[in-house]
This record gives structure tokens, sequence and C-alpha cells, in this order.
């Protein structure tokens, strides 16, 4: 069984022994893995922590080693977004994110595995190859941050950071049976996170319980001025750690619950609600009519979006270049042998999506039917406090299973992306269950009310036990 | 539908050498995503605004105060083809 | 006189403005001070387009756009924001250029230049913000370089790209309108015009209500004169060979002032413009009263004012407030000697002789102006007198006074040219009579015996009149 060690226990250790023997531990177990959820490890982590031991540095995360996922820059330390376009590309600075973590203590051990510039479901798409879900190697993490999910599930990282842009945090956290959150738009500068879709993206932690989740979030959240886009509001996380949801009214949409969701995830799910009725909380049905059309919605603004700021990458400044004797071969040379399958085609129908001709039809067409989604949202939310649901129709697919159908893939997103659209937080917890994998409860709430699904998450986790389930050890 | 041909114009708009061999398998998948896209057209959204920022903000400025920039070496550090603190790629045309 | 325009040309001008007057660029805090630094020395990651970098938007670069919005009788917009255009070219580090597009910040205004036949209103569509790419040098030509070299320190910069009307019917009324925004931009101080790259010009022509082509890579006032008065003469010629116009984009060769088509694939353009996700709209039209309010007094109304107050001519008036830095000089002088006399002093003879050294108005010290003026106006030194200690100035430097003492200028006493011009008389009687008897010319030469003993330094103007006036007397 693998061994979880929380925040807390991190802090115990460290008390115990030494900050450096915490983070050697962890780099021993990662030099073992098997599960390819690290594409590289940080040299200079036992020197931080060394450095920690001798009281240079103190922070609330001080010795608490993190994993970040291989699209938030760091100074010194490659970041490729698991691209090979990206190869040998180390940041001149550090993500807002990392500055915080830096100076909270925090001990980075090194990048993670994700899709290919986050454009995935299954962390299949990486240029370093599969991920593999420590609850059954054959299955995959889930994605895009599947290396994140799968290092804390498999206790290779007590906590680690993700970027969800249609549900990348809470579908591997729900595919490994962790906790990961989406926070508000705004709420977490992205300044430093290699953007895939920027009006849709936010950094997001995952951990092994509600209570890290609000440790890290009151670390990296607030507001930074090189973000135009950053919210100022202030906020305290780990107030919200309370065991109560008596008179919480909850929204159940019945689209979350569509073709093709599984039984045990449908079941896991509505016992959980019905754990929340026991606990004092009340429940409705609600409907939202646009979630059918979110999808859509999603896909064709992360791609127009993605085809833009994936522009940059051209071979001229850093990363890889392949031959051409003129810029212009050079370049669509570049770019030809330098993205992957899945990007190569989210960058072309972005770019049609974006095109003369059928710019209105795609583009305007998905912003608008946005704001339906959104109405959906502000409607539903005005009559409940959180909206509850699976963050997966299925438990994790089979590595090999959808790769080859984008669309298939595609439609495993339909209870995620709708959040991003709206920009409200989520946070997905383990509630059960299918086919011996973990099963994830989605609670979606207000803007920046991050504190009441953090609170309804953490009276979730007081009052069962699915959390106390651990994968085998993988070596 | 999107044919071989707009394939072709699409991957010289994003600088995406497709080779001719492969512009009909491409076309294929992106139309099986277009496809699902087209469901958008059923959706009524005559007096629907586009939404581009959920967050209702504006005017988000910074003073016209100096920062640091980065020095020469850290900007040139990511490639090895420069000369004379100049980034250096092939020819244009 | 009404000008006929008889070839029916039209040209329209879109001008790129650098306001290198703001301390940081548009996007970021790098400093505008790069023009006599190393290559890629003012860049960071922001404008260098490094992946994760986000944009800020620089407050004082929106205000002056305002200013110049409003200068140009521009209105100015409710609400806009940046979008990206989308097209790869290697000096534009993220792959698509940062600008303005459906609503630029000013639009509708209007400039007065004088035309061909008087006062002519050029109407200005639009004037928007975006970001300068950066540089490249080509090694060796363009045609057959070896390689292209990249300098990002101008990447960012702040442009506002005016674009007008094709109201202009002649090169020379391009010129015109050319000087006069240069003159606006100047009273505005908003950049500096004389560094490299300050303005830049694309003109647009059409003969015979013919299609227009575009003219690029024009970088003097004068260049675009010339190129324009090929270009027109180039469809002239075309036209009356029986050729038709075509639409299509040429490229000025300087040195060899002429148009070169450019054929080539980059011609197609589909720039796919979007709103930047990464950048909140504005709303800034409030500010437009205040900023109105502080704006300095323009060249036009200047010129009235200069008229009024100190009754000099048009000509005058027109010349000495054209430069920003001639009328402050003119007004410093005007405080202190005859408002009159300096008109003349400064705007025929002392522009005329910095116009001959090619110098500006900064060449020379107000101060010594006035010296000089006062010195003539006194009876002191001749007006030649103080036309030479202009150029002995401009030439080998020094101080009025003592250029005045050591070429001995000072006008020598009325007594002495009184006794000079008797002794004259006196001592040339044939040259005397042959005067009186109707020969004009004669009395040069008894002008130029007064001269020799006085040294050349009487007025020969005041010489001749006191010998026509004692001969007169004495016949
Ligand atoms: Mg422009
Ligand atoms: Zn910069």
């Amino acid at each position: 069984m693998v061994t979880w060690t929380d925040i807390s226990g991190i802090k115990q250790k460290i008390a115990e022994s030494s900050a450096e023997e915490v983070t050697a531990s962890y780099l021993e177990k990662i030099g073992k893995s098997c599960i390819n959820g690290f594409v590289r490890t940080w040299d200079r982590a036992l020197e931080v922590a060394k450095a920690i031991d001798a009281g240079d540095q103190e922070g609330p995360l001080a010795g608490v080693p993190i994993a970040i996922k291989d699209n938030i820059s760091t100074t010194g330390l490659s970041t490729t977004c698991s691209s090979k376009i990206l190869q040998g590309y180390v940041p001149p600075y550090d993500a807002h994110v990392i500055g915080k973590l830096r100076d909270a203590g925090a001990v980075i051990l090194g990048k993670t595995n994700m899709d290919e510039f986050a454009m995935g479901t299954s962390t299949e798409s990486s240029y370093y190859g599969a991920t593999l879900n420590p609850w059954d190697t054959d299955r995959v993490p889930g994605g895009s941050s599947g290396g994140s999910a799968a290092v804390v599930a498999a206790g290779e990282a007590p906590v680690s950071l993700g970027s969800d842009t249609g549900g990348s945090v809470r579908c591997p956290a729900a595919f490994c049976g962790v906790v990961g959150l989406k926070p508000t738009y705004g709420c977490i500068s992205r300044y430093g996170l290699i953007s895939y879709a920027n009006s849709l993206e936010q950094i997001g932690p995952l951990a092994t319980c509600v209570a890290d989740i609000a440790a890290l979030m009151d670390v990296i959240a607030g507001h930074d001025h090189r973000d135009s886009t950053s919210i100022n509001r202030e906020n305290n996380y780990s107030e919200a750690l309370k065991d109560d949801v008596n008179g919480l009214k909850i929204g159940v949409p019945e689209e979350y619950f569509g073709e093709g969701i599984d039984e045990g995830v449908e079941k896991a799910v509505w016992d959980a609600i019905g754990k929340y009725e026991d606990m004092g909380a009340s429940w409705k049905k609600i409907s939202m009519p646009h979630t059918k059309y979110a999808l859509a919605s999603y896909y064709i603004i992360a791609m127009s979006e993605a085809s833009s700021n994936l522009a940059r990458f051209d071979g001229t400044r850093y990363g890889f270049r392949a031959d051409g004797d003129n810029w212009h071969v050079m370049a669509s040379n570049t770019r030809a042998e330098g993205f992957g399958d899945e990007v190569k085609r989210r960058i072309l129908l972005g770019t049609y999506a974006l095109s003369a001709g059928y710019h209105d039809r795609y583009y305007l067409k998905a912003l608008k039917v946005r704001t339906l989604v959104k109405q959906d949202f502000d409607r539903a939310l005005s009559e409940v406090d959180v909206l509850m649901g699976p963050t997966m129709p299925t438990p994790a697919f089979k590595i090999g299973e959808k790769i080859d159908d984008p669309l298939s893939l595609y439609l495993a997103d339909v209870n995620t992306v709708p959040v991003n659209l709206a920009g409200v937080p989520s946070i997905s917890v383990p509630c059960g269950f299918s086919e011996g994998m973990p099963v994830g409860l989605q609670i979606i709430g207000k803007h920046f009310d991050e504190n009441t699904i953090i609170r309804a998450a953490y009276s979730f986790e007081q009052n069962t036990a699915h959390h106390t389930r651990r994968p085998r050890e993988v070596v | 539908m999107i044919t071989k041909e707009e394939v072709e114009h699409v991957g010289w708009l994003a600088r995406i050498r497709i080779d001719e061999t492969k512009s009909d398998a491409y076309a294929g998948k992106l139309n099986s995503v277009l496809d699902y896209f087209g469901q958008l057209d059923k959706v009524d959204t005559e007096d629907v605004p586009p939404t581009y920022h959920v967050m209702d903000i504006v005017n988000v400025f910074r003073k016209d105060e100096v920062t640091e920039s980065m020095p020469q070496d850290a900007v040139l550090s990511n490639t090895e083809y420069r000369k004379e603190g100049n980034f250096k790629t092939p020819k244009i045309i | 006189m009404v000008y006929e325009n008889p070839d029916g040309v039209k040209i329209g001008l879109e001008v790129h403005v650098q306001l290198n007057k703001l301390k940081t660029k548009l996007f970021c805090g790098c400093s505008t001070d790069y023009h006599n630094d190393e290559p890629n020395t003012h860049v960071c990651p922001v404008c260098l387009g490094l992946p994760g970098s986000l944009p800020v938007i620089n407050e004082r670069a929106v205000e002056f756009a305002i200013r110049i919005g409003l200068a140009l009788s521009c209105e100015i917009v409710e609400q806009t924001q940046f979008h990206r255009k989308n097209y790869y070219y290697p000096d534009l580090p993220k792959g698509f250029q940062t600008t303005q597009y459906d609503y630029p910040i000013a639009s509708k205004g209007k400039v007065i230049i004088e035309g061909e036949d008087g006062e002519r209103v050029i109407r200005i569509t639009r004037a928007h913000m975006e970001e300068d790419p950066g540089r490249l040098q080509h090694i060796g030509t363009i045609e057959k370089s070896k390689g292209t070299l990249i300098n990002y320190n101008r990447s960012g910069m702040t442009l506002i790209e005016i674009v007008s009307e094709p109201d202009m019917r002649s090169p020379k009324e391009a010129r015109r309108y050319l000087d006069k925004l240069r003159s606006i931009l100047d009273y505005l101080d908003v950049f500096n015009g004389d560094l490299e790259g300050a303005m830049r010009v694309d003109a647009n022509v059409s003969v015979f209500g013919g299609e227009r082509v575009e003219i690029k890579n024009i970088s003097s006032f004068k260049g675009a004169e010339r190129a324009l008065l090929y270009e027109i003469m180039r469809q002239k010629n075309h036209v009356r060979r029986g050729g038709e116009i075509v639409m299509e984009t040429r490229h000025f060769d300087e040195a060899r002032g002429v148009t070169i088509s450019m054929r080539t694939k980059e011609a197609e353009h589909d720039y796919r413009y979007f709103p930047e996700p990464d950048l909140v709209p504005l709303r800034v039209a409030e500010r437009a009263p205040e900023i109105q309010k502080a704006l300095p007094e323009l060249p036009d109304a200047r010129r009235e004012r200069f008229l009024r107050q100190y009754e000099m001519s048009n000509m005058h008036a027109r010349a000495l407030t054209n430069e920003i830095k001639v009328a402050d000089f003119y007004e410093d002088v005007a405080g202190k000697v005859n408002p009159k006399d300096a008109a003349v002093w400064v705007a025929d003879i002392l522009r005329g002789e910095l116009n001959y050294r090619d110098l500006g108005i900064d060449a020379f010290a107000a101060k010594d102006i006035v010296t000089i003026i006062e010195l003539v106006t006194e009876n002191r030194i001749t007006e030649q007198s103080g036309v030479e200690v202009i150029r002995t100035i401009l030439d080998h430097g020094g101080k009025p006074q003592d250029i005045v003492k050591d070429k001995g200028l000072l006008k020598v006493e009325d007594d002495i040219v009184a006794k000079a011009v008797k002794e004259a008389i006196a001592e040339n009687p044939e040259a005397v009579t042959d005067y009186l008897g109707g020969k004009e010319k004669s009395l040069n030469f008894v002008v130029g015996k007064v001269m020799q003993k006085t040294k050349g330094r009487a007025d020969a103007r005041e010489v001749r009149e006191r010998l026509v006036k004692d001969l007169n007397d004495q016949s």
C-alpha cells in the first residue's frame, strides 16, 4: 500500500528528521517509479531542503516537497509542456506561483508529465510517453495534469500543481483518487503558466486531502499586477476547513448524468449526495439546458486561442529548430516536426475557426454559446449554494483506448468544461469506486466562493472513508 | 466540410508543413470534429452577446516606470543560433 | 486658383509613430532608451514573447494616444480592447501583433494643410495603438541574404498608427501632410522625431480612379515624396500603354528611387483578428475632457495668435510655428526686442542660415540673436554685418560682441561719414557732373569712394542717401 503523507505529516517528519531527509526519500521513491509521472526532477531540490534545515528560509510550506506541472515556468529547471518543440527550454524567469512557493519554503521536486501543451484528457500525448494510473497501470491517469495527479496518488509527492483549462486538474484528480481544485478565473496569477487557452485556464492544486488544497491556496492565490486578469481580493482558504454543511443547498444538474455515464460512477455520486443529506444539507435537481453545447463551444474557443498562443514556437528564439532554407520554411518544418499530432490538429482547427469566412460561424458563435452556458450557472447558483455531479462520466479508461479517436476523448470532458466557460470554481473529491477505480465528486461554487466548496469537500472527507483507500505500491 | 486544399491552406496559415500524402487523412479527422462543432448551428444566439472575458473588469494598467530588463546572455541563453548579440535565422525569402 | 488634379491622383497615408518619449514599452517595463545600446539588452519575458509571459498596459501610453487623438480632432472611443493580429514573421516574437482592430482609440479626425490651392482638410480615418515588432537585419542584400539577424530591443515599443483618407492629390500635399503631422506631434511632446524609426510611412496611391497600390518601406518624408512621384508616373505610363492597375503592395527601394512589386505568398493575408484574452477592455473616454484641457497650444492656434499678437505676415507666422522649438525661440526673442524685427531676423535670416547648414534652431542661442538685433536696430552695426556675425557664430563659434570687435564691424561715426561724402564729391567732379546730367550709375562710383574712405564700415544705403541729398542740395 502506498503511504500518503499530508502537509502536517511532512512537517512532523521534518521536525523528527530533516527537510533534507524528507526530500531525499521522495527523490528516492521517484527514482524507483514506473508510472512516468515526473518528466524530470530538480537537481537543486536537496540543496534547497538543506537551506531550509539551516534556517535560511521559513514559511508556511518550509521543507514541503511539491511537484509542478511541466507548463509552469521555473527558473533554472527546464519547462517543456511535455513537447518536443520546447526541448531544452529553460525559463529565465519564475511563474508567479513558483515565486510564491519558493518564498513559502516549498521544495520543488521536479516537473510532471502532461498531455502535450495541456491538450488532452489522458496524458498519453506527451512527448515523454504516457503516465500510468497508479491504481491500475493499464489505465490512463486522466489529463492533462495526469503526472501531477498520479505522483500524488503514488506517494511520490505530497502535493502538486496542475492547470485546468477544461478539466485538466479535476479529471486526473478523479481518475487517480485525489483532490483537485480549479479556482475561479482570476484567482491565481497565470504569469508564467504557458498558455493553452488563456480565457479559460487557471492553475490549480492537487493533494491527498482538502486541508492541503486550502494550505496551497493560501500560498499561491492572490493578486498579481503582472496578470491583467488577476483579481484583487483577499481570502483565507484554511478558515473554510469546517465540518459543517448544515443548511447547505445543493443543486444537482440532471445534464451531468447524461448519455454514456458509467453506472458505478452514477451510484457513487448519488451515494455522496445522500451522505450530504444525512449531514444536514438539502438538494434538488436543477436544469442547465445549454450543457450539451458547452463542449463544442469550449473546444472552438480553446483551439482558437491555442492556434494563436502556440504561434511563438517557430524555432527562432528557443526550443527545437528544424532545417529550412528560408525562415518560413524553417518555421513550418519546425512546427511540423516539433508538435505532436493532437497539438497540430488543434492548431489547424483553431486557425480554421478564426479564418476569414469561418470566424463568425465558429469562433463568434462559440462565444455566444459561452454566454448562454454562463447564464445557466448564474441562474442555478442563484437558487443553490453549490452544484454537485460526477467529475468524469466514467472511471479511468484503458491506455490506447481513445487516443486514435480525438472526438471520443473530447466527449469525456462533458462535465468539466462548462465550469471553465463560466469561470466558476470547482473541486473534485474522491467519493467511491467503480470497477475498482476511483470516482470523483465535482462540487461547483459561485465566483470567488471557493470557501463554500472547500467547506463542503472538507465536511464530506470528515464523514466518509473514501479518501483513506490507497493504490497498491507500483514499482 | 474542410477540403484537402483548405487543409493545405490552413497548414500554411499556421506554418505547419503538411505533406501532401497526409492532407486527406487530416481532412478526415478534422471533419469529424467540425461536424460535431456544427451542432452549435442549432442554438439560437440572436441577441446573445459574446463572452470574451468572464470577469467584468476594465482598465487594468501599470505605471510608466522602468523595470529591469534581462541581461543579453540570458536573452540568448535558449538558442545556439545567435550572432553578435542578435538572434540568427535563415533568410526571410 | 483651383487645383485641377489632372491625373485624378488620390493619396492616403498610414503613419506609424513611435511614442519614444514614454519611459517604458507598451506592455512591459523595459526602458525605451535603447537607441545607442547593444542588441537584445532592452528585453524581458514579455517583449521577447517568452512562453507564459503576459502583457500589462502602460497607462501613460493610453493617455498619449488620447492626447494625439484629440490633437487630430478625433472622437475618442467609449470602450475598446486590444486584438491579436496573427501572422508569421521573425520580428514578431509572439507570432501575433497586439493592436487595435474594430474600435481604434481615436477616429474621424482631421488635419489642415496648405494644399495645392490653399487650405485643405485631410480627413483622419483612425488612430490606433499597437506594439512595434523587433528589428531585422539581413546579412547581405534582402534577396541574396545568407541569414537574418534579429534584435528585439524595439519589440513592444508603443506605436500610434495614424490612417488618413485618400485626400491628398499630389506628392507635395502628402509631404505637407507629413510635415504638419510631425509638427503637431512635436507640440504634443509625445515623441522625439529625430530618433531612428520614430515615424514610418506606408502610402496608398491611385490615379484616374483606378485600383489603389500600397507602397511599403518608406523611411523618410523625402522618401515618401519620391516614392509617390515615381509610383504616380509608373501608374500613368502603365495606363497610357493600355495596362490596368491591379491592387498590390510594392516596396520602395530607397537607393534606386523605384517601387518594386512583391509577388510573394505573404501578400495573401488572413490575420484572424480576435480580442486579446490576456488584456481586459479599456473604458477611458471619460478621461478625454481632462486631457483636452491640458493640451498645449497646437501649431494652427499658435499661428493665429502670432498673427494677432505680433502683427506679422502670414508667411512669417507659418514659418515660425511649424516647429515648436522655433516658435518657443521666437517668443523668447520677441519678448526682448521689437517682435517685428525679431520675426524678420528669426524667420528669414537665421532660419535661412540654419537650413543652409542643415542645423536646427538648437544650434543658436536666443540671447545671441537678441544681441545682434539690438546692435542693428541701435544702428551700431549694419544689417550686413549682423548676417556676418550669425555666419561666424555658426561656423566658428564665439560671442556677438567679440566678433563685432574682432572684425571691426562697428559702424563709423556720423561726422566721419559726412566728411568722407564731402571729400568724395570734391575729389570726383566728373562723376558728379555725370550723375547730375542723368547718368544714375555714376553715383555708384562715388559711393564706392566713400566706402573706401570709411574702410567699408559705413552703411552703403545710408551713404547713398546722404550723397543724393548733398548733391541735390548743391545743385
Ligand atoms: Mg500597423
Ligand atoms: Zn520588456
